[in-house]
């Protein structure tokens, strides 16, 4: 070989070695640029970590609830449990978001919050006193749509209610079978919560790297996809039947008890607006979030001030929602119209977060990893 | 002229430098079928999707399910035996036919480079590529040539120097020169790179890398050309390349026109790239040093470069064809595709198809992630042929399902180059009163600025 040709050649070789497609994912230290370092940790001991702290001191009390409850079943037990159910699908909204880490190794939103529950399939499994909740096939049979069933809607009254852990036949498996909702709901948080305390936060906060394992860009793809699926489709789009021509009241989240559904919306919604500005679970102040990391950017590029458009719409969903019957089973039924002008508001911001969010911020939707041009 | 034309095909040259070319094309061509293959890519592209996405008056090429292997091997194989030049013809034909086949299956996965393999394989077809080192010439003395006609090294020196100049006009933009956009986009956000990472944030490393990428482009054929820059050039090559494959997740790309670009040395490198190869596997080089010269007759001649020339006519215009088309390319991308537009935009949209039933005005959404996968339904949400076909996919598919007067539109939004997304297509059009055709399609709304240049 050519003396003149060993020098780009070796260089070569090295550079084939040396970038195996796998990316190392210890990040540099940045100077003058967005410190993402930061952001990944307000994100995380400012937000996240408290959310599920007191998420979990919730499902305690849940579970505490419960088993006071099937100890001794009455009318006065089943008000007690029903506010500590409330209190609970209302703390999973502030959580339900961050499907990463342990949450997304069990499953954890799947766990707690599939509906339609399969209420048939309940009471099927109650009757052959035969269940498994840890099975995937049984994620729609428990988590708080089973709680709901249980308390809301297994009968009219609240004496009938009662009567199913008295005096009902199966009266031990349903009280079981409550008891296993609520214990696993608590200790699937605690394991979720423990993953966080102990070493994923340090992981989390560390990876700092660009490529598409990198903790900014795999948070960012999860919390598009809740705000487009499980905010925009599940709460609002599948009951209004944005997806099939015909309103869906029984896919109205907390069927059961749907006074509760409004509330359920407006607490992912401002779950998600406060992750986008980094602000502390406490509400005490603003941190660095996705507004600033665009902000930066924006520095660079001299386009539309995103943040504000973003922010902007936020604002004008949670304007439209005011319309918004408390019941959304109710407000599908009466008026629909308003239900699907809530996904179009909704919709606005799925565009300017998946399209033009996730274009400043250069990241990709979870694509196949394919070669680019 | 024409005698300097005329003497010009008629000069022969060593065969040395065409036979690495083909052994080191046919090697790093069975390496890139089954990396393809070890990533999972076959699985995840060509046989998870439930549909796909054909290129016009090429809707019968589809996968084929599981035998979509099947021709993945045939074409591994035929890859390996160009390498070894063995059935050369048979093989470089079977090879252009099973790659082309692959490209042809889904729209989805079109890059440039996998069009400029399909295209070079195309010429080798045409080229005497097995004359020296080759299995072919070893079986076969009748056909061992140390000497080949000059031209046929040079097609391939045309073929490369096209891809560059191309890629280079596409650069002279408005967008790409006084905005440095998209890199201004792509490269902060490789804020991780040991050393690089923080000049990437700066915003004249944005404008650097824009003006030199262009530059770099529309000059390499012509350094490369001559002797006294060709080194110079080649280590140009070289950063160049390795530089876009650390920045960019771009495959095995940037090896092959490493590799591709030794074309353009003296065959004195080839000899003793050769010299090694044999060495290695104790194959005795001194064999196919015969001296013989290959001349084709002239019937075949006049044939060969009747076509080739046509061949390259077609390459040179082909690229051009957009001009044809009313709108801004990188909105419309109607003439896109085909032209060495590389690397040249970030665009990214959403579209929200609606299926409405004409009488009743009933409509519902259509979740895209029950038809597509998230890489098709990228592609699919900013490209104009990618809706249509959707559209009408989606009507065949609810019409089975029994729905009545069926209407089909789309709500979509596109973001290009870091502009605020506007609205794509005209959400008041029945998407399938339009049928796919090469005529400019009327339902792109239009793009509310003004990129200027090529």
């Amino acid at each position: 070989m050519s003396k003149n040709l060993r020098f780009p050649i070796l260089i070569l070789l090295i550079t084939m070695f040396s970038c195996s497609d796998a990316e190392d994912d210890t990040g540099g230290d940045t100077t003058d640029s967005f410190d993402r370092g930061k952001m990944l940790q307000n994100w995380a001991d400012n937000i996240i970590i408290p959310s599920f702290e007191t998420f979990e001191g919730i499902t305690q009390n849940l579970e505490e609830k419960t088993l006071a409850f099937t100890e001794e079943p009455t009318e006065a037990g089943l008000t007690e449990l029903r506010s500590a159910y409330e209190e609970g699908y209302l703390g999973f909204q502030t959580v339900s978001l961050f499907e990463i880490g342990e949450a997304e190794a069990v499953n954890y939103r799947a766990n707690l919050n599939t509906y339609p529950l399969d209420a048939e399939g309940v009471e099927e499994k109650i009757s052959a006193d035969e269940y498994n909740l840890e099975l995937p096939s049984s994620y729609d049979e428990q988590g708080f749509p089973a709680l709901d069933y249980l308390l809301n809607g297994i009968a009219e009254s609240d004496s009938e209610i009662v009567e199913f852990y008295t005096s009902h036949e199966n009266a031990e498996v349903y009280k079981n079978y409550l008891e296993s909702v609520s214990k696993r709901i608590n200790a699937l948080t605690s394991v979720v919560h423990s993953g966080w305390k102990n070493s994923f936060r340090d992981d989390f906060v560390a990876n700092t790297g660009s490529s598409s394992t990198g903790a900014v860009d795999r948070i960012t793809n999860d919390y598009v996809l809740y705000y487009e699926k499980f905010v925009r489709s599940g709460k609002i789009g599948i009951p209004a039947g944005a997806f099939t021509g015909n309103p869906v009241p029984g896919a109205v989240e907390a069927y059961y008890s749907p006074s509760l559904s409004k509330d359920l919306y407006l607490t992912a919604l401002q779950t998600t607006q406060n992750f986008f500005n980094g602000r502390h679970f406490d509400g005490s102040q603003d941190g660095p979030g996705y507004d600033d990391y665009l902000d930066y950017l924006n520095t660079i590029k001299n386009g539309e001030d995103l943040s504000s458009l973003i922010n902007g719409q936020f604002v004008t969903i949670n304007e439209q929602a005011a319309v918004l019957d408390n019941n959304f089973v109710s407000q599908v039924e009466n008026n629909n119209n308003d239900m699907l002008a809530a996904f179009d508001e909704l919709q606005q911001n799925v565009v300017l977060l998946k399209v033009d969010m996730m274009q400043a911020l250069s990241i990709s939707v979870d694509y196949v990893d394919s070669d680019g041009d | 002229m024409i005698q300097w034309i005329t003497s010009y095909f008629n000069r022969n040259t060593q065969a040395a430098p065409l036979a690495v070319f083909r052994v080191f094309f046919g090697f790093m061509m069975l390496a890139s079928i089954v990396r393809f293959w070890l990533n999972g890519w076959i699985e995840k592209l060509y046989i998870l999707p439930k549909f796909s996405f054909s290129y016009y008056g090429f809707e019968w090429v589809k996968p084929l399910g599981n035998f979509t292997y099947v021709i993945f091997i045939i074409c591994g194989l035929s890859a390996f035996f160009v390498g070894i030049g063995y059935k050369y013809r048979l093989a470089i034909i079977t090879f252009f036919l099973s790659f082309t086949y692959i490209e042809l299956m889904d729209k989805t996965t079109y890059l440039n480079h996998y069009y400029f393999i399909s295209v070079l394989s195309f010429l080798l077809i045409f080229l005497p590529a097995n004359a020296y080192f080759s299995v072919d010439a070893k079986k076969n003395p009748g056909i061992a040539f140390q000497k080949i006609p000059r031209w046929c090294i040079d097609s391939i020196k045309l073929l490369l120097g096209i891809v560059y100049f191309y890629a280079g006009l596409a650069k002279i933009n408005s967008d790409w020169l006084l905005k440095a956009m998209p890199l201004k986009i792509w490269l902060p956000s490789k804020y991780d790179l040991p050393f690089l990472g923080d000049l990437l944030q700066q915003e004249w490393v944005h404008y650097a890398f824009s003006w030199s990428g262009m530059f770099y482009d529309l000059l390499i054929p012509f350094l490369l050309l001559y002797r006294r820059t060709r080194l110079f050039a080649f280590v140009l090559v070289v950063i160049f390349h390795v530089l876009t494959r650390v920045l960019f997740p771009i495959g095995m790309f940037p090896y092959i026109m490493i590799v591709s670009a030794l074309i353009f040395f003296d065959s004195g490198i080839h000899h003793k790239i050769l010299e090694k190869i044999s060495r290695f596997f104790g194959i005795v080089k001194a064999y196919f040093d015969n001296g013989r010269e290959l001349n084709f007759y002239p019937k075949k001649k006049k044939f060969l470069l009747s076509f080739l020339s046509l061949f390259f006519i077609v390459q040179l215009l082909l690229p051009w064809r957009y001009l044809l088309y009313p709108g801004e390319l990188f909105w419309t991308e109607e003439g896109f595709r085909f032209s060495w537009r590389v690397m040249l935009m970030e665009k990214a949209g959403y579209a929200q198809l609606k299926v409405v039933d004409g009488e009743t005005g009933k409509r519902f959404y259509v979740d895209n992630s029950d038809f597509l996968t998230p890489f098709q339904e990228k592609q699919m949400s900013t490209q104009p042929d990618f809706i249509l076909q959707y559209a009408h996919f989606l009507a065949d598919h609810f019409k089975k399902d029994g729905h009545e007067n069926i209407e089909i539109y789309v709500e979509s939004y596109v973001a290009l180059n870091g502009r605020k997304s506007t609205s794509y297509i005209d959400p008041d059009t029945n998407l399938l009163e339009e049928k796919d055709s090469f005529k400019h399609k009327t339902f792109i709304l239009p793009f509310n600025d003004q990129i200027k240049g090529l």
